[in-house]
């Protein structure tokens, strides 16, 4: 490809964090030394030097942790290694919030201002941080970026200079009440998460370098948990621990079945998908496994961003074989001998703990060729996300993962046909695999008998707001929301429920008359709601839902990916009607609405709301009204009344 | 030379030398609109619908590009699906029932079309008028809605109550000029500068949401950026977003006439590809060069020579 | 050519569908960008891309591998890939034997040319030449295409031979996705060949030698033909060097600047008896004309036809009116006529084409009213029924053979003309680069926001070497002459290779270094292998 690199050389920190990542360049025209009696007479180009592109992420944030951002001599330097075009970098760049593209303090504190961590407070928290560290970092600005920064240059003397913050969506640390990630580039980086992140002086505590003991989280059931069984009591970092626990005996179990076992007991199961979109595993794994063309690929997607969801969070962290384990049988049943986890970079401890148990378990012959000798092969590589919720969505993820923006793809073809990489994919989300553990080692019969005869097995729920004992809870399908509320201590302070938010930002709320809504997928769709991720997100009487309601809406324009006009611009003007849609109860001011504006804007919002559901590319565009419509249709939002005064 | 096998023309083979046939694609037959349609497997919707006679309205599609369905505006509905389709990406497949037209499929259409037209600067998209009648588009409710506006849907320009992309033109070279205040984000001049065509990949998307826009690397000039300057993204560009300089400074200067142009194809003067230029003449004067999409040789592509390299004839003197 | 016609084999389409391409000499992304679509096209479908060149150019960087030779070393380069293929068992014996002749005789001439020892004289690592070879011999398509980087040389036509060898020995010609092609570096190179306009052809490809093709134009023309051959561009310069050639027309061509050993070129044209020039502006070569006709531009002021790299027959129109007394070429031609006693008539396009197709039997079918139609068609196009031929050759592969076989030419390696010594070490070669055009008579006209002006593009190696920054006004002295020209540094480049175009000659006549050694059978002198040194001028100097 002929490449039009200018402006600018990498540093030599940004050379060896990418150097670190791909290795050296092989020769003066993959940015190396010009090695003349080699390189002035041949050189590899085409399709052999196109092919690692799905590595420009991954050198992305080997720079940014090297040095805090990338600047545009690094990107270069990136561009010429993987045969990547500038501007097509630039795109994937700017596409990931968690890359910044202008110089920046090397410590940086990413305070979530999201709906759980707004109940209690993250705004006060954001102001007091403001008031210790200045405005909030704005990423990368095309308009800044045009310095093309050299290194050392950010190193300043005082501590608003060495240290900064910035607002994050979600961190997925709603069990804690507040939240920050923080991350510290140079030649040992640090990234970690304060949770919670009691106020501003631990933040900037955090960002100087203190460290913060674990917090301890609530994990509870009803009955036997099956997918939290260990969490808590396995020693997460030890893969004998795992074994006294029970792991891989349900591999075993799988090479002694074979994939066509073990694609018939996910099937028996009615295993359907906790990623929010419940569809049967058993017969995606089938439809990759029947699939001609090669390689097949296995996608663990935890890339878990919705707003109030932290379920893949702790199973990753308490029990990272069993994730481990669940993809090597998913491998192996659907032959594919390559998978990916693509975890949340806001999950420093769970990529940390997932990576270990992979290095772990390729040491011990777990992954790898030959597994447990069945004479099949299959390893896993993990892949961090760059901030950006959509990648949750599979198709987008792929692109995520083949160092492209993060952009969904039309469907179909679905990923069992054509997934990351063209090739068929099986993508399934953590806590759907880890149920696979028990299927294969109960059977998929005697597995279903949990739960409900449609929505077989246990779930996990993430409860958080306002409530007693926020964390994650194990129960069986067909546990109501009462009970689940009452799992986690009720509401505090004997409040009222005002509404739940179910589903997380994408799902909806249902109000107190839905309180004992069964919590299965047809309980959730007969009346009108959505499990999604497991999201029980609780506002007590007193809470304010307009305030939810445009960070839900802020969230969404914020994470849309611009590609399609419905949602692109759509997003946009959903948070600009929102305060148009609360008509005053009494007849105010003449700066608020007015009730005819309410109602005008009411049904340009319902059209609005349709055109996204109907005519958006993906499952962002189609949902990112939902919570607001139910709102309105709850009168938790003050309802216009027809016809104007 | 051997002038032997020189000297006497070579006989004519026996049959035409032609592309070996490829095996015959299945067909599908579906219904579309309440009529039966026959299409070839791998044929789209749109596909479909253009050999039935049916009209379906894009706005990012191109015969020559690979369909990104990005503008939404060609969506139909499909009986049984959840949500609408893009036609113009959407292949058709067996017993498919689909709908065209629908107060669901209207209704989208139309929320597109404000919303584009809300946002963005669409006075030098003429195809999107009688688009935006048809669907009885209103763009300034937006802006009535939350409150303040006061635009109205004759206004060619958003209101600037409610967000837009409105921006200064950017003017950085001598042979074109970018005004994104214009760009749909239709993904075009990317995809023809890319792989669809050109493959230099000076432009790419940047940024997320409604903050996603079109940009070289770090937002450069073109002169400091991988351009070739060839064209070929004007030539896509629906809205005018992307203009040759020569037909903006006419535009400026209230001259640009294109009732009063004639359209001539010839073959350009440069190197020995051949390629169909559509010579653009006003007042005598070379004003514009394209070359026609169903172009075998060019697909409707050029390079910097054939597009702009047309001065020389309009020198006087 | 030496199947009987003139043209490159292929349509582009199937540059599309090919598995493997060979692009020799030639920067087809600056030179050819639209040819260069379809090429890519066919790498994003998966063929494989070798690139031979000395210089790593744009299109080189897209290649799966580039062969980065010697300027000059095509033929050892071409007959290693040729024996290679022999020796590995990948020869398609089934058409050599079948279809061509001489195979006994080509072996025997490669057979010196080991691995080794072409990587010694031209440089490519022999594993690269083994790879092309096998890569190239085992595609189930392959297309070899080449450009001016294998026909400006003193031995060009064997530079051909060489390369049609290869498609010979491995039957990648005259079948879809497989041939042979010289991509033209103007827009009617071919359709000059196609009217006639080589010294040894009447329109169609037709020998003028051949008393029966002569006679059926002589019918029609109403007029006597000489029946032995002219002169090329190249032997017309000879004979008014031996002053037998004393009145020249000159038709659009600037050969003061545009001939290599400028000094020569001008000496010549300035002492002719007559000279006439016909072009759109007063060029160089115009100052130095006794009558000068100011001529419509065949593009866009004018009607007619060209002929492009794929042999296809394409329209020109006017488009708009010519300016001041400036008229297409056909009227000044018909006037020019009428004054020499011939009445011709009106002037009309379409009528000297028809009469065109009534003699050349390729263009027979071609009739204004289906090039309309079908935006142009390829030759040949024998009736009006006839769709063109997509590819030529086929009849190579029909059972029984349909003609005759088509010829191996050995064919051996000569060192450029111009050889490189203590004196010139450095081999500078030249080429063009995308925005620009020939002598810059037209393209100077428009505003190229990637116009540099003119350059000694130099490695960053010899740069150091001589002391030179990028911008530094630098000396070039070949053998016949010296220029200045600012330095450009260029990593494309490797040690002792420069590289100049000639598109500025207000600015830099680089064709005073450039040396006329010509091929006898083309006429084509050898722009691309010039002996110069280098010197970094004085500061003095660079101020002036």
């Amino acid at each position: 490809m002929d490449l039009h690199i200018t402006g600018g050389e990498p540093t030599e920190d940004e050379r060896a964090a990418v150097d670190a990542l791909l290795g050296p360049p092989e020769s003066g025209w993959e940015g190396g030394a010009r090695n003349i009696a080699q390189d002035g007479r041949t050189a590899a180009g085409g399709h052999s030097v196109t092919g690692e592109r799905h590595l420009l992420l991954p050198a992305f944030h080997a720079v940014q942790d090297r040095v805090g951002s990338v600047s545009r001599g690094a990107m270069n330097y990136i561009c010429r290694r993987l045969s990547v075009p500038p501007a097509e970098a630039w795109g994937v760049l700017t596409f990931y919030h968690l890359l910044a593209t202008a110089p920046r303090p090397a410590a940086v504190a990413h305070v979530c201002d999201d709906i759980a961590c707004r109940l209690h407070g993250a705004e006060q928290l954001c102001r007091d941080l403001e008031a210790r560290l200045g405005p909030p970092l704005t990423g990368g600005s095309p308009a800044a970026a045009h310095d093309t920064h050299g290194g050392g240059a950010r190193a300043g003397s005082s501590a608003s200079a060495s240290m900064g913050w910035q607002r994050s969506p979600c961190l997925g640390q709603c069990d804690a009440g507040s939240a920050a990630l923080i991350t510290r580039a140079g030649a040992m980086p640090e990234r970690f998460v304060l949770a919670p992140a009691a106020d501003a002086s631990a933040i900037v505590e955090a960002l100087a370098g203190a460290t913060a003991p674990p917090a301890s989280r609530t994990v509870g059931a009803i009955g036997t948990p099956r997918l939290l069984a260990r969490a808590g009591k396995v020693n997460p970092a030890s893969l004998d621990s795992y074994r006294e626990y029970g792991g891989y005996r349900a591999l075993a179990r799988a090479i002694e079945i074979g994939a066509e076992g073990v694609i018939a007991e996910v099937t028996a199961s009615k295993l359907l998908g906790r990623g929010g979109a419940a569809f049967p595993t058993g017969r995606k794994w089938d439809a990759v496994r029947r699939q001609p063309a090669t390689p097949h690929y296995v996608v663990c997607n935890a890339d878990e961003s919705e707003p109030g969801t932290f379920k893949d969070r702790v199973l990753m962290e308490q029990d990272p074989f069993a994730v481990v384990e669940a993809m090597t049988i998913c491998g192996l049943a659907t032959g594919a001998a390559q998978g990916f986890i693509y975890i949340r970079g806001e999950y420093p401890l769970a990529e940390a703990r997932i990576g270990s148990a992979i290095a772990e378990a390729r040491e011990a012959g777990l992954l790898g060729a030959d597994i447990m000798g069945s004479g099949q092969t299959f390893d896993v590589e993990i892949r961090r996300g760059g901030g950006a919720y959509i990648c949750g969505e599979e198709t987008a993820l792929f692109n995520s993962i083949e160092g492209k923006r993060g952009e969904p793809r039309s469907k179909p073809p679905f990923p069992a046909e054509v997934g990351v990489f063209g090739k068929p994919t099986v993508a399934n989300n953590v806590e759907t695999l880890v149920n696979v553990l028990d299927i294969v080692l109960e059977g998929g019969e005697a597995w279903a008998r949990t739960g409900t005869t449609a929505s077989t097995g246990t779930r996990l729920f993430c409860l958080s707001g306002h409530i007693a004992r926020p964390g994650l809870y194990e129960v069986p399908f067909g546990a109501t929301l009462r009970e689940m509320i009452e799992l986690a201590g009720g509401v505090p302070g004997g409040r009222g429920v005002k509404a739940v938010l179910l589903g997380g930002a994408a799902g909806g709320f249902v109000g107190p008359e839905h309180l004992d809504l069964s919590l299965t997928f047809e309980g959730a769709r007969a009346a009108g709601a959505t499990l999604g991720s497991g999201v029980i997100m609780v506002y007590d009487e007193t809470a304010d839902l307009g305030d939810s309601l445009h960070r839900i809406a802020e969230f969404f324009r914020h994470e849309s990916c611009g590609q399609c006009v419905p949602c692109r611009v759509g997003t946009q003007r959903q948070l600009e009607l929102l305060p148009a849609l609360s008509a005053p109860s009494a007849p105010s001011a003449s700066s608020a609405p007015s009730a005819s504006s309410a109602a005008s804007a009411a049904s340009v919002f319902g059209e609005l709301s349709v055109a996204m559901k109907d005519a958006s590319i993906c499952g962002l565009g189609q949902t990112a009204s939902g919570a607001i419509e139910s709102a309105l249709n709850l009168g938790l939002i003050e309802r216009p009344v027809k016809g104007g005064e | 030379m051997n002038d032997a096998i020189w000297f006497r023309l070579p006989p004519a083979p026996s049959s035409v030398p032609h592309r070996p046939p490829t095996a015959e694609a299945p067909s599908v037959s579906a219904t579309i609109d309440g009529r039966a349609v026959e299409a070839p497997a791998g044929a789209t919707i749109l596909d479909a619908c253009r050999d039935a006679g049916i009209d379906v309205p894009t706005l990012c599609y191109l015969e020559t590009l690979t369909p990104v369905n990005a503008c939404r505006v060609c969506v139909v509905e499909v009986e049984g699906a959840r949500v609408l389709a893009p036609a113009c990406s959407r292949k058709l497949e067996p017993g498919m029932v689909i709908r065209t037209r629908s107060p669901r499929v209207d209704l989208s259409r139309k929320l597109v079309l404000e919303l584009l037209a809300s946002s963005v600067d669409l006075s030098t998209a003429p195809t999107l008028v009688p688009m935006m009648r048809e669907y009885q588009a209103d763009p300034g409710r937006f802006a009535k809605a939350v409150g303040s506006g006061l635009s109205s849907a004759s206004s060619a320009a958003p209101s600037v109550s409610v967000a837009s992309v409105l921006q200064p033109a950017k003017v950085d070279n001598d042979l074109y000029m970018r005004d994104y205040s214009k760009c749909v984000l239709c993904y075009k001049c990317v995809e023809a500068c890319g792989t669809d065509a050109q493959h230099t990949f000076a432009i790419a998307a940047a940024g997320r949401g409604f903050d996603a826009h079109i940009s070289t690397e770090f937002d450069v000039v073109l002169p400091e950026s991988a351009c070739v300057y060839c064209g070929n993204c004007i030539a896509v560009c629906p809205t005018g977003a992307l203009m040759a300089k020569h037909e903006y400074d006419l535009r400026q200067a209230g001259e640009w006439k294109p009732e009063a142009q004639s359209v001539t194809d010839t073959t350009c003067p440069y190197c020995g590809v051949g390629c169909t230029l559509t010579v653009h003449v006003q007042d005598q004067r070379i004003v514009k060069v394209t070359s026609p999409l169903e172009s075998e040789v060019t697909h409707g592509n050029l390079c910097v020579k054939g597009r702009f390299g047309f001065e020389y004839v309009n020198k006087t003197g | 050519m030496v199947f009987g016609m003139g043209g490159g084999t292929s349509s582009y389409q199937e540059i599309e569908e090919t598995d493997c391409i060979l692009l020799w000499g030639s920067n087809a992304r600056e030179t050819h960008p639209i040819f260069f679509h379809h090429l890519l096209k066919g790498l994003k479908r998966g063929a494989r891309m070798f690139a031979i060149d000395p210089r790593r150019t744009s299109s080189a960087e897209w290649a799966d591998v580039w062969a980065g030779l010697d300027v000059g070393t095509d033929i050892p380069l071409a007959n290693a890939v040729g024996r290679e293929i022999i020796a590995a068992g990948l020869v398609n014996h089934d058409f050599v034997t079948h279809a061509t002749e001489g195979f006994d005789a080509y072996r025997a001439s490669v057979e010196p040319w080991t691995l080794e020892r072409a990587a010694s004289v031209t440089g490519v690592p022999a594993a690269v030449i083994r790879q092309m070879a096998h890569e190239y011999a085992t595609a189930k398509r392959a297309m070899l295409c080449w450009t001016l980087g294998i026909t400006e040389h003193h031995h060009a036509v064997d530079n051909v031979l060489a390369l049609i060898n290869l498609a010979l020995l491995t039957g990648h010609v005259g079948r879809w996705g497989s041939g042979i092609n010289p991509l033209r570096g103007q827009n009617n190179v071919q359709g000059g060949g196609d009217m006639g306009a080589l010294p040894d052809r009447l329109p169609g490809f037709q020998h003028v030698e051949n008393d029966e093709v002569r006679q059926k134009f002589e019918r029609v023309w109403g007029a006597t033909i000489p029946p032995k051959r002219g002169w090329h561009l190249s032997g017309m310069f000879d004979a008014m060097e031996r002053g037998e050639l004393r009145a020249v027309y000159v038709i659009g061509e600037n050969p003061i600047q545009s001939e290599a050993d400028q000094h020569r070129a001008a000496r010549l044209m300035g002492g002719l008896d007559f000279l006439i020039v016909q072009d759109l502006f007063i060029t160089d070569t115009a100052e130095l004309a006794d009558v000068v006709f100011p001529a419509a531009a065949g593009a866009f002021e004018s009607d007619g036809t060209v002929t492009s790299s794929e042999r296809r027959v394409q329209r020109c129109r006017r488009t708009i009116d010519p300016p001041g007394e400036a008229r297409e070429d056909l009227a000044i031609i018909f006037d020019l006529a009428r004054a020499l006693g011939h009445d011709w008539g009106q002037p009309d396009a379409e009528a000297v084409w028809n009469e065109l197709r009534s003699l050349s039997p390729v263009h027979a079918g071609m009739s204004y009213a289906r090039l309309d139609e079908h935006r142009g068609l390829r030759w040949p196009c024998y009736d009006e029924s006839h769709p063109g031929e997509a590819f030529l050759h086929a009849r190579l592969w029909e059972r029984p053979i349909k003609g005759p076989r088509a010829p191996f030419h050995p064919v051996d390696h000569t060192e450029p003309a111009d050889a490189l010594s203590d004196e010139y070490p450095i081999r500078l070669t030249t080429g063009r680069r995308l925005a620009e055009y020939n002598t810059g008579v037209q393209t100077g006209a428009y505003a190229s926001p990637t116009r540099r002006g003119e350059t000694l593009d130099l490695s960053p190696e010899d740069a150091k070497h001589y002391g030179i920054d990028a911008g530094d006004l630098v000396r070039v002295v070949s053998r016949r002459g010296e220029v200045m020209a600012p330095a450009f540094i260029d990593p494309a480049l490797r040690p002792g290779l420069a590289f100049m175009t000639f598109h500025f000659p207000e600015q830099v006549q680089t064709n005073q270094l450039t040396i006329d050694a010509t091929d006898p059978r083309s006429g084509t002198a050898e722009f691309k292998a010039t002996a110069i040194r280098i010197e970094k001028a004085p500061a003095a100097a660079a101020t002036t």
